[in-house]
């Protein structure tokens, strides 16, 4: 069956069995690798996508329920350089092996789009469902937090 | 006494311009802009084919007939593949697995058969019509019971088995291996000692949980090589295997290549050969089609490598003053149905289960027992981190029995340079006290915190750890480097970035001694083909063994440099020296020559003809005064072991007296990097190692029901700590004693952040609440009952 997604601003049509899953859609037939396989039942998170700007498990997504949505991963909002948020992973050194990173970014990204100044209670809470393994989420916390629009304009007074 | 090192590193006195920085990963915007490439992530077109593969439901049974017919006729299916077409065993430091089954299955999941189609939700479905009838056998599944003497042989053929010569596995028993450590008298010190303690420790089996699943794509082309793209630590080990394994079908080293981008995390489970063995062999069968191969979840739980348990009896005599004199330390593994890789890591804890203490007398048994369960391997802290459990926890009973501050006993005990090994070699340049006494500190170890709940209290514990790289006494690295017209380098080694910060860490090597940035080095992941040899990633020691590769190639090049200036202007080697991408002169200030303006080009003489050319350099490194060759029967005799990492680690905690919550408020790791070459890598290893440690001590568990079955393989049923789970504080604290042949003094600290995570809070429940828990993990029920039990007296 046809599906029609709009999958980082570009617009595809492609040809879905019913069973076919998002996250394999998306790395298979629109080539967009970043949604990583870890689990495929929703636990570890590093599939997750924006769709219509909130995070989601593509793994737990059937193709055709995505009919007509918008999706964003990690490619489409890395096009145009880095955000302050990807900035701050980078300079701050606050991810290892990178696998969950596409994740755990993407989820952070909708915290900052909703809430500019959380607390340390909230990062951990848009985060609880992203699995690190290697860094202890410690430093993916404070990246996070020193990236919220409130902080920066702090830093710029 | 102390090792006299063969390569002694260049300086650590002289000003360091990028070694100690926390330079920016290099691998940055690869992997936060999505850009990073994992196997799974790489295309191999329309012809690339899928396997599944079939499972044995028993975890001991004969396989008494395989039929294959049905699966053969299902759509999709391209070839079915069984232990007929693959006798040929394989292993990494004793022969025991075979590529798929061959008359026996050994543990729940061991793999039977195999389907290759042409996609794979068609591979699952054809690997259900495969037919397997067994003869179902009575499973081993405790390693106290395999060791008995009337117990069923797990391995009846064990005494025919190739193996390591440090091994010695017990021929018509159920024992692998059998370390043993025979120092000084320890029947006569416990006799004359003035306080013993004797008690039980038990540590269950754990999952690496790497978040990226194995996974391998392997094919063999019409020219008969055979590549494959695989998720590992270890791209030369798993070349070396392939090709001993396959060998039967033709295949030479040459033949076989093997290629490593960005690895999901690892702690252990990626190294060596597991599943990657199939995906090889099942690709041979179908010449010119890649074949992928990637776990589910569950198969990450139960066929990949596990933890092994281990049954800990632990015997330590002191005297009055707080002097250890005697340590007995039997440990018994549950090393699983196959042990190839896993009787190493119960040889490593063998060597050293004393722990980080002068002591001189020793009687260590770790015996390496089949069981029926998944085969055990390594995982971050190679048994160190299972025989620091009772170890440290009993360190604190026995400074309570006599009367001293269990910080003052380990202070007193603590091992130092040159104090004995229970092997007989010496120990190397250690920081322990100073890290003992920064730990302490961090938490104001002395001091009682009260908890403003009634409902709630606090406690303290504090723990120590060492560990040495446990690989062979001729494990390797090497590194090739070469510069390029603008000055830039490109490198090739071949360990692993796992995420630890490798390809970063030996840039900022290479950038020291040549002057030339980071951020212009670029550090290539493994080809075999490619890339100079490298044994494994793993025992936490490449940022030492490559870092020392990567330092002679870099020096290499540098007198490379040199001669080509000498040649052209006449200025003597030692006359000249690197600063910002440029050869100066100490005899000439006023000369100065840009890397970029010869390194490839060379340089042009007055006669109009050229000198120098391409500066390319290589460098290898390779412990020299190491060997394994000691007295079986009392380990004495050999060097093993190259060095140890020591730390220590405390915590502050909160338990609700009532549910046994535990809240970790504060915890401090110091560990002794010798030099930190990149604090920044150095902290996240410290901080995501503990968090690993205190999971394995507070939330993780795998569960077997009484066939063998493992009852919680998903993140559903076995937790790891989210980003809730994680301590209030972490105070990260690095100590720096320089290893003398480390790269500028460094030495590894991967797993050792992990080892202490368990007995620091077991120490700290019985500092709160004064109940003793003695096996793992130390879960909210356990501390509930245990307290309750102590109030109802």
């Amino acid at each position: 069956m046809d599906l029609e997604i709009n999958v980082n601003g570009e617009q595809w049509v492609l040809n879905v069995a019913p069973a076919d899953v998002l996250l394999d859609v998306l790395r298979e037939q629109v080539g967009t690798k970043s949604p990583k396989i870890g689990c495929e039942r929703g636990d570890c998170g590093s599939c997750t996508i924006l769709m219509d700007g909130r995070s989601v498990r593509s793994c737990l997504v059937l193709a055709v329920e995505a009919e007509g949505h918008d999706i964003v991963t990690v490619e489409g909002i890395s096009y145009e350089g880095m955000s302050q948020l990807q900035d701050l992973f980078i300079s701050t050194n606050a991810f290892q092996c990178g696998f969950c990173a596409p994740g755990i970014v993407l989820a952070a990204t909708e915290l900052l789009e909703n809430n500019p100044d959380p607390t340390r209670h909230d990062v951990q809470d848009a985060l609880a469902g992203n699995l690190c393994r290697c860094t202890g989420y410690e430093p993916i916390i404070e990246a996070v937090l020193a990236a919220a629009p409130a902080r920066q304009e702090g830093d710029s007074q | 006494m102390t090792t006299t090192f063969p390569f002694e590193a260049e300086s650590t006195e002289d000003e360091l311009k990028t070694v100690g920085t926390a330079a920016v990963r290099i691998d940055g915007l690869d992997k936060i802009s999505g850009a990073a490439e994992f196997v799974d992530d790489m295309d191999f077109g329309p012809g690339l084919l899928h396997a599944a593969i079939v499972e044995s439901p028993h975890a001991y049974a004969k396989i008494l007939s395989i039929d294959t017919s049905e699966a053969e006729k299902a759509k999709g299916v391209v070839r079915v593949v069984t232990g007929d077409d693959f006798p040929y065993k394989f292993g990494m430091y004793m022969e025991d697995r075979y590529i798929f089954a061959q008359d026996h299955v050994r543990f729940v999941g061991e793999q039977v058969a195999g389907i290759i189609a042409r996609s794979h939700r068609e591979a699952v479905q054809a690997a259900k019509l495969i037919k397997v009838e067994y003869e179902v056998l009575k499973p081993l599944l405790d390693p106290k019971k395999a060791f008995a003497d009337d117990a069923e042989l797990v391995h009846p053929d064990l005494g025919d088995y190739t193996h390591v010569p440090w091994f010695f596995p017990q021929a018509n028993t159920n024992i692998a291996h059998w370390r043993k450590i025979r120092k000084g008298d320890t029947e006569k010190a416990f006799a004359e000692a003035d306080y013993v303690l004797e008690d039980t420790y038990t540590v269950p089996r754990y999952a690496h949980c790497a978040i990226e699943p194995h996974v391998t794509v392997s094919k063999l082309d019409q020219s008969d090589r055979l590549t494959v793209w695989t998720a590992s630590q270890s791209p030369h080990t798993q070349r070396h295997l392939f090709a001993e394994a396959l060998a039967p079908l033709g295949f030479t080293h040459k033949d076989v290549r093997v290629i490593t981008p960005y690895v999901g995390g690892g702690f252990g489970g990626k190294a060596g050969v597991s599943m990657e063995i199939m995906g090889a062999a099942m690709a041979t069968l179908v010449k010119g089609r890649p074949v992928k191969l990637r776990w589910t979840r569950e198969q990450e739980f139960y066929n990949t490598y596990q933890r092994q348990g281990v049954i800990a009896e632990l015997k330590v005599g002191v005297m009055n003053d707080g002097t250890i004199t005697a340590v007995e330390h039997r440990l018994y593994w549950d090393a699983g149905a196959y042990v190839e890789y896993g009787a190493n890591v119960v040889n490593a804890a063998g060597l050293s289960a004393t722990g980080p203490y002068r002591v001189p007398n020793i009687t260590n048994d770790s015996l390496c027992m089949y069981t029926n369960l998944p085969p055990g391997g390594p995982y971050r802290g190679f048994g160190y981190s299972e025989f620091h459990f009772g170890l440290e926890s009993h360190m604190d009973r026995i400074a309570e029995a006599i009367g001293m501050d269990p910080v003052d006993f380990r202070r007193k005990n603590a091992i130092v340079e040159g104090d004995e090994l229970a092997y007989g070699a010496h120990m190397n340049p250690s920081g322990l006290i100073e890290a003992i006494d920064k730990v302490a500190d961090a938490i104001d170890w002395g001091t009682d915190e009260e908890s403003d709940n009634p409902d709630t209290v606090m406690g303290k514990g504090m723990a120590l750890f060492w560990k040495a790289p446990a690989m062979p006494p001729n494990a390797s690295s090497a590194s090739f480097l070469k510069f390029n017209e603008d000055g830039s380098l490109n490198i090739t080694v071949s360990g692993m970035e796992l995420g630890q910060g490798y390809l970063t860490v030996m840039a900022q090597i290479a950038s020291e001694v040549l002057t030339v940035p980071v951020e212009k080095i670029r550090v290539e992941t493994p080809d075999t083909d490619r890339n100079p040899y490298e044994w494994q990633t793993v025992a936490s020691h490449v940022t030492w063994s490559s870092g020392l590769a990567v330092e002679k190639a870099a020096i290499e090049a540098r007198g490379k440099i040199f001669d080509v200036i000498h040649q052209v202007y006449g200025y003597e080697d030692d006359s000249l020296y690197l600063e910002d991408e440029k050869v100066k002169c100490k005899t000439d200030p006023d000369f100065e020559k840009l890397l970029s303006d010869f390194v490839i080009d060379g340089i042009q003489t007055e006669e109009g003809t050229w000198r120098g050319g391409p500066i390319i350099a290589t460098g290898k490194f390779m412990p020299e005064f190491t060997n394994a060759n000691s007295d079986p029967e009392t380990g004495q005799g050999g060097h093993p072991n190259v060095h140890y990492t020591v730390g220590a680690t405390g915590v502050v905690l909160e338990i609700d007296k009532d549910s046994g919550r535990i809240w970790v408020r504060k915890a401090a790791l110091a560990v002794d990097a010798g030099r930190a070459i990149n604090p920044d890598l150095v902290t996240g290893q410290i901080v995501g190692g503990l968090v690993q440690g205190l999971a394995t001590v507070l939330y993780e568990d795998m569960r077997f029901d009484e066939g063998g079955k493992m009852m919680n393989p998903t993140f559903t049923d076995y937790k790891i700590p989210t980003a809730f789970d994680i301590p209030d504080e972490i105070i990260p604290i690095i100590v720096e004693v320089p290893q003398p042949d480390g790269p500028f003094g460094a030495r590894g600290v991967g797993e050792h952040t992990m080892i202490a995570a368990a007995p620091v809070i077991a120490n700290a429940v019985y500092d709160a609440l004064g109940v003793r828990i003695k096996s793992m993990p130390i879960t909210q029920e356990k501390i509930a009952m245990s307290y309750l039990e102590k109030r109802s007296g």
